[in-house]
């Protein structure tokens, strides 16, 4: 079944279909957004699902069902259910000075700035998808290959960096085999620019399953591994993944604050956009996402440095201690998507029923909008997650430090930022 | 080779052991119910504003057991007040203020929400109630502490550290 195309193409062309319908109620419907079908299903039903189910568990599978390069993937292709070939449009090389994570922080730094507008009015919601659509399908038409979602796509920097450590994994099953053969046609394929056989990390790999259908031999098989495996031997980061690590933390706190907070001036000033308070608030969120948090991250790193005999290079230990820093993210990611997604969820059915706000009632629901409350269940599952990730990410600190004195400073940065979390979400 | 195998029996044997600790801890400190207080001890008011987006006060703070009276004040357009964990729900009209009386008999925090739609950032227009001492977060944070610590002393540092298969990588 996983060798056959069509599955996976009908699930793509249905989100396709539900995408672009999702870029017209934005446009087209109200713009009230907790009536707006764009606003519902993209920030309360995808989002959470993207957090709760999809990485957690399955790593890149959202990318593998992801609409937005879809076009750009069948230009280039020159046909729809065909993969790369000899008739595939060469493109460009991606440029060597952006083969890093730099962007896709970038476009989180953007998401966080303008993160009150964009979760709250279905246009410029509607704007967003359009344009990462838009420019998916131009970079496909310039660029070799899946550039968009490898090096600019925000949400893409986001399931990479987690990806390490989901259970769903391409393995080669004798990598002999892989070396007699001289074609090399699971890495030709591969819109993701990898080679199966040299598969150290999950994170780059878009389990697009093209490789497995390519191998001539079978030689290629998805494996499911324990979770968190990767860490810490293979995680292999470099300096801009620990930087999109820590850009992680810092937006899933500020987020929190933001939007499950109490202090409403807050939230109104990450609203008004443009409003001299607002400027305050980009200024201070820059300050917090690429000063304060790096540096502790820094300080930390260098008093274990300090502690550790054998010394590397500073920006060497910055990236090995990186890997403490996923755990952390992803769990704390989880943590809050449930408090919200708890509470927002009962906007999902009265927006089916009424997808454009225009006063519909298909399903007879489009009155029934219940107020979300935060169960007790909820608040014990958020901080199980907070003290497993804080669990996964000492066990982790512990393997990369060579005695238990290096690993205690690790261990601050990680108890605080947990605890950090756990009075946001139940202070 | 042997040896080896030992060894990872060992670490398969203290990660189980570990995790199940983890699960014990947890079902105890979450799974305890929350102490309960039934008789009213004092009677309190108070006025709560409501406009786009924020509750004014945003924090309230109160003692187990006290009879409550909540006056919501709309003063720009129609908004609502729901709480969590109590059935309190009050919609206000601006110079129509609503009333309602709970007794704050479950201490924790809880939230409370508009309950009428009033602009794009209704979802998110919310307060919040301490009743007593922060249970959940006192529990929260001694789990934390707990799986921390299993963390630190079942999980011995690896005799392979200095390897190459490390240095490899980084």
């Amino acid at each position: 079944m996983l060798r056959s195309r069509w599955p996976q193409f009908i699930l793509r062309a249905l989100i396709l279909a539900g995408f672009i319908f999702t870029i017209l109620s934005g446009f087209l419907g109200s713009q009230v957004g907790s009536h707006n079908f764009a606003i519902i299903f993209v920030w309360i039903a995808w989002w959470s699902a993207l957090k709760l189910f999809f990485i957690p568990l399955g790593g890149r599978t959202w990318c593998s069902i992801c609409p937005i390069p879809l076009p750009g993937e069948w230009l280039q292709n020159k046909g729809i259910l065909r993969s790369r070939g000899p008739q595939t449009r060469p493109g460009k090389r991606w440029p060597r000075l952006w083969r890093n994570a730099w962007l896709p922080v970038f476009g989180f730094v953007l998401v966080g700035w303008f993160g009150a507008i964009i979760l709250t009015a279905p246009r410029v919601t509607a704007f967003v998808l359009l344009g990462l659509f838009l420019l998916a399908t131009m970079l496909s038409l310039i660029y070799e290959r899946r550039a968009f979602c490898r090096h600019v796509c925000p949400v893409g920097g986001f399931i990479g960096l987690y990806a390490r450590l989901a259970p769903p994994v391409i393995s080669v099953n004798e990598p002999s085999l892989c070396a007699l053969h001289t074609k090399k046609t699971c890495y030709e394929v591969c819109p993701w620019e990898q080679y199966p056989p040299a598969l150290k990390t999950s994170a780059n790999c878009g389990l697009c399953l093209e490789c497995l259908r390519a191998c001539p031999y079978n030689n290629i098989s998805l494996r499911l591994r324990p979770w968190g495996a990767e860490l810490p031997l293979a995680a292999k980061m470099g300096l801009d993944d620990v930087f999109l690590a820590l850009t992680m933390l810092t937006t899933a706190a500020i987020d929190t604050v933001i939007f499950l907070g109490p202090w409403g001036i807050l939230k109104s000033v990450a609203y008004t956009i443009g409003s001299p308070a607002w400027w305050i608030f980009a200024a201070s969120f820059l300050l917090l996402t690429l000063v304060i948090v790096p540096a502790f991250y820094t300080l930390v790193v260098w008093v274990a440095e300090r502690i550790r005999k054998e010394r590397f290079s500073f920006k060497r230990s910055l990236v090995y201690y990186g890997p403490i820093l996923l755990p952390i993210g992803l769990t704390s990611w989880m943590a809050f998507t449930l408090a919200f997604a708890s509470t927002k969820s009962s906007y999902l059915l009265p927006v089916l029923s009424d997808p454009l706000g225009w006063g519909w009632n298909l399903l007879g629901l489009t009155n029934h909008l219940p107020t979300g409350q935060t169960s007790s269940f909820s608040l014990a599952l958020q901080t199980l997650l907070l003290a497993g990730g804080a669990m996964s990410a000492t066990e982790t600190a512990r393997k990369l430090s060579r005695s238990t004195r290096e690993s205690i400073p690790l261990l601050a940065f990680i108890a605080t930022y947990t605890w950090i979390m756990l009075w946001l979400l139940l202070g | 080779m042997k040896h080896a195998k030992t060894v990872v029996q060992h670490l398969a044997s203290l990660q189980w052991r570990t995790g199940l600790i983890f699960i014990l801890a947890a079902a105890i400190i979450l799974g305890t119910p929350m102490p309960l207080s039934s008789a009213p001890i004092s009677e309190s008011y108070i006025r709560i504003e409501a406009s786009r987006y924020r509750f004014t006060p945003e924090q309230i703070y109160i003692s187990p057991g006290e009879r409550v009276t909540i006056e919501l004040v709309a003063t720009d357009v129609k908004h609502g007040l729901s709480l969590d964990g109590y059935s309190l729900n009050l919609e206000a009209e601006p110079g129509q203020p609503a009333r309602a009386t709970f007794i704050a008999t479950h201490p924790g925090v809880y939230r409370f929400r508009c309950s009428v739609a009033c602009g794009n950032l209704h979802p998110f227009m919310l307060g919040k109630i301490q009743i007593g001492a922060n249970l959940p977060l006192l529990r929260g944070s001694l789990l934390v502490i707990i799986a921390i610590v299993l963390a630190l002393f079942y999980h011995p540092i690896p005799q392979h550290h200095n390897n190459r298969a490390l240095n490899d990588l980084y």
